[in-house]
This record gives C-alpha cells, structure tokens and sequence, in this order.
C-alpha cells in the first residue's frame, strides 16, 4: 500500500478548532455565521481534495507527536475515514444553514457558545475519521464528548441538567470504564496501537481474553448506542433539533459505530474474527438491539424521541453488516454510514421545522400537518424511505448489500432480522406520512393555509431529501470507497 | 557561575527570605518584588541544572567544599533535577498569582508571609537537592515549620487544623528521624550514596529492615498516605489561598519525591522489591488511598474539601505506583509527580479566584460563575480534565503509564482502582462544572434570564493561571520528551 505524508488531514481537523475564537469576539451574527461557513466550506474541500488520491488506492499519513511508542497522534486517511469525512463534512454546511433559520426563528440563547461547541465537534469528528491508531482515536472521541454536552444541555434547565448527566454517564463513563481499559491491556499484548489491514492483536492471546477485549470495546464505545448502553441517546433529545440532527444521526453516533467498525477491522482484524468465530457474537448482540429498538420506537408519541430509537436500530445495522464479516455485509454496513446519515438528518431536519413553525413535538399532534407544510412533509416521506430502504433513494442501497451479506455469510436468522425490522421501520414512519396528508376536514388539527418553517431551515431539509435521492442514482463513489475499505 | 548553581538554587530564596523580613518593616510594597526576584533566580538555576544534568548526566556540588560523607553533598540527577524544576516553577507562578489574594487577605501581614513563603520553597528546594540524609531532615523541618505557619494564617479554625497537622506532622519527622539513626547506627554514614554503598552487606540485617520501614512510614505520614491522612483536609481547606495553593500542590509531591529517592538510590530497587516481600500489600493500601479519597471527596459540599480528598487519591496513584516494582510503574509515579502538581495548582488557583471575588467556596457559592468568570472556569475545565485523566492533558498519560505497570504488575486491583477513581472525578468535577453553569435556573429555556456581568478576577491572577492551564496541554503533549529524555535515566537500569 502505498502512502504519502501530507498535512492536508491535520488542517481539516484544526481548521474548524482554529475559527473558534473568531466566532468569539466577533459581534454580529452575520459575520459569526460567515466565518461557520468559510471554515464549513475549507473543511469540506481539504477533505474533497484528498479523495482523488484516496480512490487510486493510496493513503495519506501525518504524525503530529509520538506521545508513547508505539502511539502516537497520527492521521491516516484511508477509504473508510474518508467515507465517514465526506459524509460529516459536506452535512456540516447544510446543518450550519439550518441551525440559522432555527436558532434565530427561535431567538436561542448563547448562539456564539453554541456555534463555537459545534465547529469544536465537527473538528473532534473528523480527527475520529482520520485516526491512524487506537490512542487517536480515543483523544477525538473523549474531545467530541465533551464538546457536545454544552451542546446537548444547550437550554440549562433542569431537564437539560439531568439529561446531561445521562449522557456523560453513558458514554465518558462507558469510555474510561471498557475502552481505556481495552486499549491499555491491548497495548501491553501487542506494543502497538496502529490499525492493521488485519488488525494488531492477531495471534496475541487466547479466544476468551480477545472475547472480553472484544466486549469491552464494542460497550465501551457507547456512541454506538449498542443496548443496553443506549439510553443516553433518547435523553439527549432535549438538545435543540440541529444539534440532534448533525450530531446524533450524523457525528457523534457514527463516530461511535466508526469506532466499533475500525475496532473490528483494524485492531481485531476479519481473520481473527472469524478464527474464534467472534463475529457471531456482535452479530446477536447487534440484532437484539434491531428489533429492540425498532419495537420501542413504535410507541413513542415524541417525534425526536421516535427517530432517536430509530437511530439506535439503524446504528447497529452498521455494526452487523460489518460483523458479518462477509464482503457484501460488510460494504453494506460501511456505505450504511453514509445513506442512513442523509436520510435521518432530513428526518430531524423535519422535525425541527415543524417545532420552529407550529411549536409541536408530539406524532399524535400532527394530524394533517401535510396541508400545511407540504415541503417539508414530502421531505420527511422521502427521509423515512431512505431509512427504510426503498428505492428511489440511498437507503435502497445499503440494505440491499446487508441481505446480500447475510446471504454470503450463510446467516439467515439475520437475513430475518434485516427484513422484519425494515417492515417495523415502516410502521413506524409511514403512519406519520399518511396521516398528515390523508385526513377528513374535523381530523385534520391545522388550518388549510401553507406556512413553512424559516426559509433557511426548508432550504437545508430539502437539499438532504434530493441528498438521500441522488445517492440512489450515483451510489458508486460510498461503494467504491468501501470496497476499497475491506480490500477488494 | 554554572558550577555554583546547586548553591544558588538554595542560597538565593534563602537571603530573599532574609532581606523580605527586614524590608518588610520599611516598606510593604518591596516584599513582592525581592521575593520574585528570590524566586526567579531559583527557578532559572533549576532549570540551568536541569539543562546540565541533560547534558552531562550527574552533578555533584560539595557545599563548602566539604568532602562526603564529612561534609555535605548535592547530588543533582535527572530525578531530582525534574523536581527542582517542578518545585522552583509552581512556586513562582503561585507567586505572582498570589499577589492580589495576599493583600486582600492580610494586608498588615505581608512581609511576614512573603518571609515564610519564600524559606518554605527553600526547605523544600533543599529536600529535593540534598544528598544528605539528616541534611534532609533538617530541611524537612524548616518546610514543615514554615508550612505550620502559612497555613495557620487562614480563617478561624485554620490555627487548630494546623496544630493538629503540626503533631502527627512532628511525628511523621520524628519518624523520619529515627530511620535514619538506624541507618547510621549501622552504616556509620549518612551520605545516601555512601549508605547505599554500605548497605548491600547488611540487607538481611533486621536493623536496616527497622529502618527502611520507620523511615517510610514517617514519610507517609507527611505525604498523607492514606490511613494517615486526617491531618490533611482540615488544614488544606482553612489555610489562606496563597499558602493552600503553595502547599496542595507541592508538599505532598515533595515527600513522593523523598519516598522514590529512598527506594530507588539508598535502599536500591533490588533490596526493596526483590528482598523484602512487601510490596504487594502497600500497593493493595495505594488501592485503599485511591478509593477512599474518592468516597471522601464525593461526600463533601466544598470545592476546597472536595479538593484535598482528591489530592489524597492522587497520594494513592504515586505510591501505588512506585511500589509496583516495574519500570512502568515508577514511570508513571515520577511522572505524575510533575504533572500533579501542576494540575492542583491550577485547580487551587481557580479556587483562589473564586474566593477572591465570591469570598466563600462552598458549591452554592459557585452558581453562574460560568458567566460571572468564563476565564477562571475554563482553567478549571481543563485542570479537572486532567485529573480526570483525558488526553491530550497531562494527567492522561501519567495514568496511561500507571495502569500500564498495574497490567505489566499482574496486579490489577490497582488498575481498577485507578479507573475507579477516574469516573468518581469525572462525576465529582461535573458536579461543580453543573453547578457553575446551570443555576440559578432560568425561567424558561434560558430566554428571560439575565446575563450576569462578567466579574472576572484581575489579569495579575488570571494570566499565570491560564498559562498552568495550558502547560497542563502543553506537557501532555510532550510527555514523549520528558520520558525519554529525563524519567527513563533517573530510574536505575536495573529495574525493568
């Protein structure tokens, strides 16, 4: 494999670190909002310039300091990183334009704190894509931790305060109780913390120590939202709907499954996996939590707390398709990222539309809310058949290489799984849809009069629902680039 | 000048303290400068000798030109040279951040504080440069005595505090005192390079088991190791802020240092780990320390408090760590000896602050100080990230080489403890940080709420702090360097 060093990956992360202080003491919000832009945007085409590169197949590497041998904090751009990038890159600037038309159609407090938090993940989000080492990755992961928990408890009132707290628990205490302890004995057994091709820890010890080293990691990063280590996810809803649509369907839950597929590819590697057979085992676990979820999110009534158990469902099909070790699975999971990403930002953006513009939160509220913000309700059909998996859009996809992986890997129950659970997505989404547009004139709860959200906040959602449309008819750049990920 | 350096690291803080007592009569406002000055030629002499030892390894200075073991030697090696640098440094920050506190504090007192400030550092500076082992004693006293006098300063019940820290730490250096008898009853020296080349002979005498094991626990008793620690908190908490954030952060780190000096030079890894078979149980009371300094701190209402259990924890950490008997673990302990101090002075600092301008430092003191003071806050932030161990801080990496020598060690109730006490920082800070930056709740969604007026402390206090801040980054970031380059020599290579 042939590699280049170049700074382009460091810059991509700091630029968005390096704006902050400009956001600080500038006093308009015009100007603090174009300079989220220039910083979005230099973001976006450092990542874009290095993809021509990426797909030739080579990868680009930049240590910053050696902090232990061994372990350094060093980046390397490989296909799956990159996969990841593009995806949290190119949603910052929609997001940085719809938490305009939100945060001001809502006259939010503290919006410099909030736009400063927010440059300050995106930047820990894409130190995660580009970790070349597990100690890396681990520095961006607890950065995006704590960069988002201003951001989650953004209201600081006493339902922020306890839901802020759930969400430290969960996932600084799962991080410093599993993962550190994971990567300190991983350490120790291989002196080296760099990703492998296929893995680090091979032929470093016995199947039951790599099968609590396996566990550990898979808790232990909880971003995941693996059950039952989940509930962190449902509680940090009460964050304004941008945060909970860039960063909870988008950065940090997928930096949080990103995390678990380089642990199961780059530190544990396929062989070893599937030697001791310890695909099966998150395969189950990944399962479990499929149809938990999706079960659950059938009776919530809050519309963010339904897509949040959406989330979670959806999350771990990323983590089975990739634990079924096999390579159609495992394209499937790694373009997941990507598919699932564009239709459930559009699904939040949705939501947040409808709060800004008629104050609602719950399903059972929107009853014929089609007829008056139809844009926004076709946007969200479209989000829901992505997450489903329906063609025209992205979600088609993915899903369709996770059945074609079960089916390689010899593995029916999941096959069972994938489309019992597609079956529960719909149920859970479709009703929404029909019911907004198809209702009698004393069902229907809004008046027959077209009154969208913030032109800011529609522009957004619609440019992720045609997103979500697009990836169904030019899906090739997400597959190659996971096919190059595994190898082929 | 160069060869002198070892004298002037001691001699300049020490006539500093002289001339402060004597200008203090004539005029309050010269004791700040003489005791910048004082203290500036220490730090710059330590790291000049730092920079030696880099270079060319041992420094040895005869004071006086005295022979060893007649007269009495320094001896500077890479151990003692990162902890002169350590001690010389904080000392000097906190001096200048101090300033304003101190006069608030006790305006009329000035020149006698300064006077004691600046000889505490000197007994201090002298523990870590000695190569003496009662020279060592002596200066141990003048520390402690200093100390007594520093911290009893503070609010009303700060006198009886320190009268309690002044017993059990007279006997901790009664302690001290007798080991070393012992050593010279048997050895005939007190030179620690002399003894440690005596002492290989006599390593299955009792006498020099009797003496290694009063010497340690004195020193315990003096670096509050837990069961001997409830002397700590009460004394730390009423002290004045100037002399808490002087004393948290370098006395307990001091006695490390004495403890770590005792193993590795004058009882020799060898001896301590292979001959004696005690380790095992002194590490399993570091796991006692860790996890009761935690509960205790969790059951506290005061920042302060709540700090001074931390510390005790942190006590656990070093010595566990020390005693673990491999490389990775003393690694771990000396350099954690460096960074925790650095992280409590900077949490000590914030304190310092706070009480500076909400004069109290209970937590229902700390409401909207996010808002009130964003600078000082933020310093805590990342000072309490450190203790919490998240990279890129520097408490990060001390903890990343400990839990390393506790696998290395087979011994992973320690690496429990150290990730338990992790997570009970990690609520104990949050709880403060919560605090701080929710209440007073606001009516609605934030909406209504007033923004408080920033209020935040002068420059003269919060520049040093923000600069401890990011040392705290800046030395995690070069742990790498400070490894390979200084802690990897100071440990001998016999101990792997």
């Amino acid at each position: 494999m042939e590699t280049i060093i170049s700074i382009k990956p460091f810059l991509a992360v700091l630029i968005s670190l390096a704006i902050t202080p400009i956001l600080v003491s500038s006093r308009a919000p015009n100007v603090r909002e174009a300079w989220t832009f220039v910083a979005a945007a230099i973001k976006f085409l450092i990542v874009l310039s290095m993809l021509p590169t990426i797909l030739k197949g080579t990868e680009i590497v930049y240590t910053v300091a050696e902090f232990l041998p061994g372990a350094a904090i060093k980046f390397r751009v490989d296909a799956l990183g990159m996969l990841f990038a593009l995806v949290s890159s190119s949603l910052w600037i929609i997001t940085s334009a719809y938490s305009i038309g939100y945060m001001r159609g809502l006259k939010e407090h503290s919006q410099t704190r909030y736009f400063c938090f927010f440059a300050f993940a995106l930047s820990a989000t894409i130190g995660v894509a580009f970790s070349a080492n597990l100690l890396t990755l681990y520095l961006f992961y607890e950065m995006l931790s704590l960069a988002t928990y201003p951001l989650v408890t953004h209201h600081q009132d006493k339902e922020a305060r306890s839901s802020g707290r759930k969400y430290l628990l969960y996932i600084v205490g799962a991080s410093i109780g599993f993962a550190l302890p994971a990567m300190l004995i991983s350490y120790n057994l291989a002196g080296t913390l760099e990703f492998g091709k296929q893995g680090f820890l091979a032929g470093t010890g016995p199947k039951p120590l790599m099968a609590i080293l396996l566990i550990m990691f898979i808790f232990g990063f909880a971003k995941a939202a693996i059950m039952p280590l989940h509930s962190w996810l449902p509680a940090a809803m009460v964050a304004p709907t941008p945060v909970s649509a860039l960063l909870h369907a988008v950065a940090v839950v997928k930096v949080g499954v990103f995390s678990v597929v380089r642990v199961l590819t780059g530190v544990f590697g396929v062989k070893l996996l599937l030697d001791f057979n310890l695909g099966t085992v998150v395969c189950y676990i990944a399962a479990f939590t499929i149809i938990t979820a999706s079960l659950i999110a059938l009776s919530q009534d809050g519309l963010k707390r339904r897509l949040a158990f959406s989330t979670i469902g959806q999350l771990s099909y990323i983590v089975l398709g990739v634990a079924l070790l096999s390579p159609k699975g495992m394209i499937g999971g790694m373009t997941h990222i990507a598919m699932h990403a564009f239709g459930k930002i559009t699904l939040f953006f949705c939501a947040g539309a409808i709060f800004v513009a008629t104050g609602k939160k719950n399903i059972s509220e929107m009853v014929g809310i089609g007829k008056r913000m139809p844009v926004t309700m076709i946007a969200f059909f479209i989000g829901s058949l992505s997450v489903i998996g329906l063609p025209p859009t992205g979600g088609f996809f993915s899903k369709w290489y996770l059945a074609l992986g079960t089916l390689q890997a010899d593995n029916w129950p999941m096959l069972v799984v994938l489309l019992g659970s597609s079956l529960l997505n719909a149920a859970y989404f479709l009703p929404i849809v029909y019911k907004a547009f198809f209702c009698t004139e004393e069902e229907s709860m809004f008046e027959n009069k077209i009154e969208e959200a913030p032109s800011w906040c529609v522009v957004s959602l619609v440019m992720t629902a045609i997103g979500s449309i697009v990836l169904f008819f030019y899906p090739t750049l997400f597959l190659n680039l996971a096919s190059l990920a595994i190898g082929k | 000048m160069n060869q002198q350096l070892p004298a002037l690291l001691i001699i300049a803080p020490f006539l500093s303290a002289l001339i402060i007592s004597i200008a203090g009569w004539v005029n309050k406002r010269l004791c700040f400068p003489i005791a910048v000055v004082g203290l500036s030629i220490a730090a710059w002499s330590s790291v000049g000798l730092l920079l030696r030892v880099l270079d060319e390894g041992l420094v040895l200075y005869r004071l006086g030109g005295w022979d060893p073991p007649m007269g009495i030697a320094y001896y500077v090696d890479h151990l003692n040279g990162l902890v002169l640098t350590v001690v010389s440094v904080v000392a000097l920050l906190n001096l200048i951040a101090s300033k304003k506190t101190i006069e608030q504090d006790f305006p009329e007192k000035i020149g006698p504080f300064y006077t004691l400030y600046v000889l505490m550092v000197t007994g201090l500076l002298g523990i870590v440069v000695t190569g003496d082992a009662f020279n060592l004693y002596v200066l141990l006293e003048i520390a402690a005595l200093t100390g007594y006098g520093l911290l009893a300063m503070g609010e009303d019940r700060a006198p009886l505090a320190t009268l309690n820290y002044l017993y059990m730490g007279t006997i901790g250096a009664c302690f001290y005192l007798l080991g070393v008898g012992y050593l010279y009853v048997v050895t005939g020296s007190l030179n620690m390079v002399d003894i440690a080349r005596i002492l290989p002979a006599l390593y299955q005498s009792k006498a020099v088991l009797a003496a290694f094991m009063i010497c340690m626990i004195g020193v315990w008793l003096k670096m509050a190791f837990f069961p001997l620690h409830a002397w700590l908190p009460n004394a730390y908490t009423y002290a004045p802020s100037a002399a808490s954030s002087l004393i948290a952060p370098l006395v307990t780190k001091v006695m490390i240092y004495v403890m770590i000096r005792l193993i590795l030079t004058v009882f020799t890894p060898k001896y301590v780990f292979s001959t004696l078979t005690v380790s095992e149980p002194i590490v399993w009371l570091a796991v006692i320390a860790i996890v009761m300094g935690a509960i205790f701190a969790l059951s506290e209402r005061n920042l302060k408090k709540m700090l001074t259990y931390v510390i005790i924890a942190e006590v656990g950490y070093m010595v566990g760590g020390a005693w673990l008997g491999n490389r990775a673990g003393m690694t771990g302990a000396i350099l954690h000896i460096a960074n925790d101090a650095l992280m409590t002075l900077c949490v000590f600092l914030v304190v310092g602050n706070i009480v500076y301008k909400v004069k109290g430092y209970a937590f229902e003191d700390l409401k909207g100080l996010f808002r009130k003071m964003p600078f000082t806050m933020g310093a805590f932030v990342i000072g309490a990230l450190s203790i919490i161990g998240v990279p890129p801080t520097c408490g990060f990496f001390s903890k990343w080489y400990l839990i390393s020598g506790a696998i290395q060690a087979g011994h992973y109730g320690f690496m429990v403890a150290l990730l338990f006490s992790s997570l009970v920082n990690v609520v104990l800070f949050f709880r403060v940080i919560e605090i701080a930056y929710y209440e007073p709740f606001a009516e609605h969604h934030g909406h209504n709420s007033l923004p408080e007026q920033m209020a935040e402390a002068p420059l003269m206090m919060l520049v040093p702090l923000l600069i401890v801040a990011a040392g705290l980054v800046l030395v995690g970031m070069y742990t790498s360097d400070i490894v390979n380059h200084i802690i990897q020599f100071a440990i001998p290579k016999g101990l792997v």
